[in-house]
């Protein structure tokens, strides 16, 4: 969205992450059986005034990581750094001044707002919390707010319900903005929404961005949404960050065949390009997070994977021929021009063995 | 020879609020082993008329007639389309948790819908469960029939409900946003399947989704919706390549990495109507950045376009501007300027059939 590059001053540095959830069993005597691995190990920084994108599928962390970030959740272990200090064991008091700086919006406009109560202060919860005004003031910051996002001002004593799920959108956003934040932290903000509003909002947040030079950590799974925001990408699986560079090189270059494979599923709304693409369909579906493979966590559906993968872990780095941004955590990186084959489908033999007899000739044109 | 044919079918369902104009004089066809995209945002009527042509919504008043294989759907006896949907006509649905049963082991569940249309045991149906399973391929299927849906991940349960849509070799297949719940690699693995299937079946698809993307890879021909109608109507490449509709052009510059899009989005601006309080005239209109007198006055029908057969809008411009640009637009509005007389028909157009314009 903005010109701030890879080199832009750290807001937000995340070190050696660490997010487990217990897994507990037993009716009085709960023990603790295991733990969901949701985020293993992860380092990233945000610069400020850049929009990062973290993309990955359902379970990957990426939405757990968000709220270890904000301090939602309590960290397992890691730090994190949020404008030089570090946040990752504040106890809530002091924390509040950087929360302040720091907001979030949510993917379901609908369970993020309460319902019994009216938009106008929903807005000025933030405003109140942080006693930042009251009274007619804060009535004034919040109409401020309504309109900076697009809403009419005079909804300000309407109730969620009497809102669309764009305009529902909008008054998070309102709220997110309410104390002037450094970074709001978008967790799938336009998924819920349909392909007409999703852009409305898309355009509201680059504004916003462009008018009071906020950072970005935009969360999504719809890697298109996420290509046209984002300054830099991080991927994740199942909990690490397999991949992360400029939104060009990423989407250019990928180097883990992973990224490559969510880039070649993810379908464009144009036809040739959509027919084009060699599509890579991965085997299998992401494994449970409570028991992750061992070694590398990606190679039991990986079509590169060598004995080594399955052993050693490989760390997070720059590969022989990238630039300085652009980290892969892979043994085998894709190197230029080489394509991935994915797992090719064997539905013709199990058809024929279905109908009992070879189905071809009905076949199309 | 189209194995579907539907004609001005409408369908309003009655209630305490007014009349929820949910479909309004659809006509599309599917010709045997093809796919019909049909996209449109939430509310267009796009799943409505699939439940339709299925007998699936009581309570609905409903005119026009649905001919499949030359039998309308609408005026056949419950017993009958009874017989048919599962056989003929099979339907997957977007959320697979809730239309399985969950008290119920998976092979069980696709056995009852084998044993419903043919004269078979029940080993035999199971065994044609297990290699149904192995079809839509899911690993150890011979197990895999023994499980309950909540055992299985979303994607899996999705290929229990296409084997199980399959499992009677229907000739044509409606998918209800199949694959919108899924993960990408997921949506992938099974849209190749879906694909591989129809080719290997002969059979036609009807793809209702949201996601012109989805649409883009796979589908032969597009029925745009909005509110109720069909906006649009081509095939795949003409929709995408050379749209005329100013809906389709806003839903191509809508979407980041369409060929509509160079920089930043162009939204639709507002939101999509009440079916029960319609605009006059052309639906669209009120968000329509080309909108003349004659949008306001009247329904365009569905006419010819001008870059070839079989491409159909239902719009007032003229039918030789097609396709999304900069160049396109200035077309689109220096023509819709000229008609857009003195202003008194569109506010009188906004007083009559658009409360929303002034309420917001």
């Amino acid at each position: 969205m903005t010109e701030a590059g890879a080199d832009g001053e750290v807001l937000l540095r995340v070190e050696n992450l660490v997010k487990h959830f217990p897994v507990k069993q037993g009716v009085f005597f709960k023990r603790e059986v295991g733990s969901v691995s949701a985020v293993e190990d992860v380092s990233l920084d945000v610069h400020r005034g850049e929009t990062l994108g973290l993309v990955g599928e359902t379970g990957c962390g990426k939405s757990t990581l968000a709220r270890c970030v904000t301090r939602l959740y309590p960290l397992t272990s890691g730090n994190v750094r949020f404008d030089g200090a570090d946040i990752s064991r504040l106890p809530r008091r002091h924390l509040r001044p950087y929360r302040r700086r720091m907001q979030m919006i949510f993917q379901d406009p609908y369970g993020s707002l309460n319902p019994r109560r009216r938009v106008g202060s929903i807005i000025a919860d933030p405003l109140t919390i942080h006693r930042v005004a009251s009274g007619a003031e804060r009535k004034q910051r919040v109409q401020e707010l309504m309109e900076v996002v697009g809403l009419n001002p005079e909804h300000y004593n309407r109730f969620p319900a009497e809102f669309s799920g764009g305009q529902r959108q909008r008054i998070g956003v309102a709220r997110a903005l309410a104390l002037r934040p450094s970074l709001i932290v978008c967790d799938e903000p336009v998924s819920a929404l349909d392909v007409s509003i999703q852009a409305q909002i898309i355009n509201l947040l680059e504004d916003l961005q462009a008018e009071f030079g906020l950072t970005y950590l935009f969360i999504a799974h719809n890697l298109s949404v996420v290509e046209h925001v984002s300054d830099r990408v991080a991927v994740m699986y199942l909990g690490k960050i397999v991949e992360i560079a400029t939104v060009k090189d990423l989407y250019q270059s990928p180097r883990h065949p992973y990224t490559v494979a969510l880039l070649s599923a993810s379908v464009v709304a144009d036809p040739e390009k959509a027919r084009s693409t060699n599509r890579v369909v991965l085997s299998g579906e992401v494994p449970s997070p409570l028991n992750p493979p061992a070694g590398c966590r990606f190679h039991p559906r990986c079509p590169k994977a060598q004995p080594i993968c399955t052993t050693v872990e490989p760390p997070l780095e720059v590969k022989a021929g990238d630039p300085a941004s652009h980290l892969t955590a892979c043994h085998f990186p894709m190197q230029p021009g080489e394509r991935l084959r994915g797992a090719a489908l064997k539905i013709h033999e199990a058809l024929e063995e279905f109908v009992g007899e070879p189905v071809a000739e009905e076949r199309r044109a | 020879m189209n194995l579907l044919t539907v004609r001005d079918l409408t369908v309003s369902f009655p209630t305490s609020d007014g009349l929820v104009q949910a479909v309004r004089g659809l006509s599309f066809d599917v010709a045997a082993g093809s796919t019909l995209g049909i996209v449109g945002e939430s509310g267009s009527g796009k799943s409505v008329s699939a439940l339709t042509m299925l007998g699936l919504n009581p309570g609905a008043d409903i005119s026009g007639s649905a001919l499949f294989q030359g039998r309308d759907l609408l005026r056949m006896p419950p017993g009958e389309l009874r017989r048919l949907r599962g056989a003929d006509i099979a339907m997957i649905f977007q959320d697979p948790l809730s239309s399985l049963h969950p008290h119920y082991r998976v092979g069980w569940q696709i056995s009852e819908a084998i044993r419903a249309h043919t004269d078979v045991s029940r080993a035999e149906a199971m065994r044609r469960s297990v290699e149904l399973l192995k079809l839509v391929s899911i690993p150890q299927p011979d197990r895999r029939v023994q499980a309950y849906p909540h055992e299985l991940s979303g994607g899996m349960r999705q290929r229990v409900m296409i084997a199980m849509a399959l499992a009677l070799q229907p000739k044509l297949l409606i998918a209800d946003e199949p694959t919108t719940a899924l993960d990408a690699t997921v949506q992938a693995q099974l849209m190749e399947l879906l694909v591989g299937m129809q080719r290997e079946m002969g059979m036609a698809m009807i793809v209702i989704t949201h996601d012109l993307g989805v649409v883009a890879s796979i589908a032969d021909s597009v029925l745009v919706m909005y509110a109720g109608r069909a906006a649009e109507r081509a095939g795949t490449r003409s929709v995408f390549y050379a749209s005329h509709h100013p809906y389709t052009r806003g839903l191509l510059t809508s979407i980041p990495g369409s060929i509509g899009v160079h920089g930043r989005l162009v939204p639709i601006v507002g939101q999509p109507p009440s079916l029960i309080r319609l605009p006059s005239g052309c639906a669209f209109h009120p968000r329509c950045p080309f909108a003349m007198d004659s949008c306001i006055r009247e329904q365009p029908d569905l006419e010819p376009v001008a870059d070839g057969s079989g491409h159909d809008s239902a719009c007032w411009l003229p039918a030789d501007i097609v396709g999304v640009g900069p160049g396109q637009d200035e077309a689109r509005r220096r023509y819709a300027v000229r008609h857009q007389g003195t202003g008194a028909a569109r506010l009188a157009g906004v007083v009559a059939g658009n409360r929303e314009v002034v309420a917001s």
